[in-house]
């Protein structure tokens, strides 16, 4: 290795190094436990056994309601992990060090969001197909809804991470993380059954699928600076 | 009320440029108790000061508003000049903050601990030099665990992963809330050694601890007198 000087004053740091710093950080974090991915998707496809056990084995009154079925548990699933999401931080105190950080926390905070993102939102979108087939979605749309769950599970992450923020410093925020978020879940709902649904009747989807990609933007550019405001008041309590 | 203010001390130094950190009758509560009440404060290049007082006097809230952690406070605290409300990116960039808690991720090694709060606080376009982060570990006796996660490792060592960010640190102003707790004799001379480094660099620090400190350029202040309403206290 070759020798290394002291830092530069020239030495320009580049804008991303927090955002990918805790990105790996996070994945990292996640990877070394198991259960952080687990869960929620064990949860999401027991919930989904439970629902095709109590509404029976008739294959057309499982497929008429499993768009909806399909989203509420993805929202549920998505929105119990994120009770965690910045509480292990908040408690070992390197939440404090990355808001003491003079690199942007917006950046910071998409990062973990992101990763957050990454083994929650992903392996429920990657685990589509086997849950589809469960509710008698037929195979053509099973594309359809992988898509729509991928961008959903986005704005879910970002606006779930909002309530996270707010109830950061609470010993235990499950419900009231609930309480907070679920009535700004409910365009996502609307869109993303919608979106599933016009692929089986066959109806246009760019209209749908423009509107939950709006939200996806929406929720990515103006989530973060809730998030922050919503850690920030928490470093008072 | 009470003030305090110390006169640059002659030992200081050869810097190139000149710090300063005011504090302008700074009164900060929690909860319903008025902790601390107009508090002044004068620190330049090379003077650190001790803050003591009784456990609940207000030491940490204390920090945690000269850190910029903490909005709810009354008063200014001008970092060369500037409101640190109003600055507080520049301010972050300068200020190097170890709190209570040792912002260690325990599912994660030494080193990774260190590498991600370097780029967080020290961000270089360089990759970070491995080497540094060993050497910072080997200075608070850790190498030997730099491999080995957290949770595996003691409260004090845990600490000590903290206390490594100090010797990779080139900030000018170090906030340090009870630095030496769960750390043995040996690990105290140490730290109070970089702490006198620092100081002589034309650096300063503020350090909370109920420990004797025996560092030049440092003073005592006692936070006792000035929490005027608080309760529970002689």
């Amino acid at each position: 290795m070759s020798h290394i000087p002291t830092v530069e004053p020239t030495d320009d740091p580049p804008l991303f190094a927090a955002f990918n710093a805790l990105l790996l950080r996070d994945l990292r974090v996640y990877f070394r436990y198991r259960g952080s991915w687990l869960n929620p998707l064990i949860f999401v496809l027991m919930v989904i056994t439970l629902f095709t056990l109590g509404i029976g084995p008739d294959p057309s009154a499982l497929s008429t309601h499993a768009s909806g079925i399909i989203w509420v548990v993805a929202l549920l699933g998505i929105m119990l992990s994120l009770d965690s999401l910045f509480r292990a931080d908040f408690d070992d105190g390197s939440l404090e060090q990355l808001l003491l950080s003079p690199q942007p926390l917006y950046l910071s905070v998409l990062a973990k969001v992101i990763a957050h993102w990454f083994i929650t939102g992903l392996p429920i979108v990657l685990a589509s197909p086997l849950y589809s087939l469960m509710l008698g979605i037929p195979v053509d749309v099973i594309p359809v809804l992988a898509l729509g769950l991928l961008v959903g599970s986005g704005i879910l992450s970002f606006i779930g991470a909002i309530g996270a923020s707010l109830t950061v410093s609470l010993r235990s925020g499950g419900l009231l993380i609930a309480l907070l978020t679920l009535p700004l879940y409910v365009p996502v709902i609307i869109f993303g059954s919608q979106f599933v649904q016009s692929a089986i009747e066959g109806w246009p989807l760019m209209p749908t699928f423009s509107m939950l990609l709006g939200l996806f933007i929406g929720a990515m550019v103006l989530a973060p600076l809730a998030i922050i405001g919503g850690l920030k008041l928490n470093q008072d309590v | 009320m009470s003030s305090a203010s110390i006169n640059p001390s002659s030992q200081s130094t050869h810097s190139a440029s000149e710090l300063s950190l005011v504090l302008d009758s700074i009164s900060c509560e929690r909860g319903e108790r008025l902790l601390v009440k107009d508090l002044s404060l004068t620190l330049c290049s090379g003077q650190g000061v001790r803050i003591e007082g009784p456990n609940g006097s207000g030491k940490t809230t204390l920090l945690r508003v000269l850190a910029g952690l903490s909005q709810q406070y009354s008063g200014t605290v001008n970092w060369c000049g500037n409101d640190i409300r109003h600055s507080s990116s520049t301010f972050a960039a300068d200020t190097l903050y170890i709190g209570h808690l040792a912002g260690v991720k325990a599912l994660l090694t030494p080193l990774e601990n260190l590498s991600w709060w370097l780029s967080l606080h020290i961000p270089s376009a360089k990759p970070i030099a491995k080497d540094k982060m060993l050497d910072a570990l080997a200075s608070v006796g850790l190498k030997a665990f730099a491999h080995t996660p957290c949770y595996q490792l003691s409260a004090g060592q845990q600490r000590r992963i903290a206390l490594a960010r100090l010797y990779l640190s080139e900030h000018r102003l170090w906030i340090l809330d009870e630095p030496f707790t769960a750390i043995d004799a040996a690990g105290i001379n140490a730290l109070e050694q970089r702490i006198s480094e620092h100081l002589m660099q034309g650096r300063m620090a503020i350090v909370t601890t109920h420990q004797t400190m025996h560092i030049p350029g440092f003073s005592s202040f006692s936070l006792d007198s000035s929490a005027a309403d608080a309760e529970g206290n002689p």
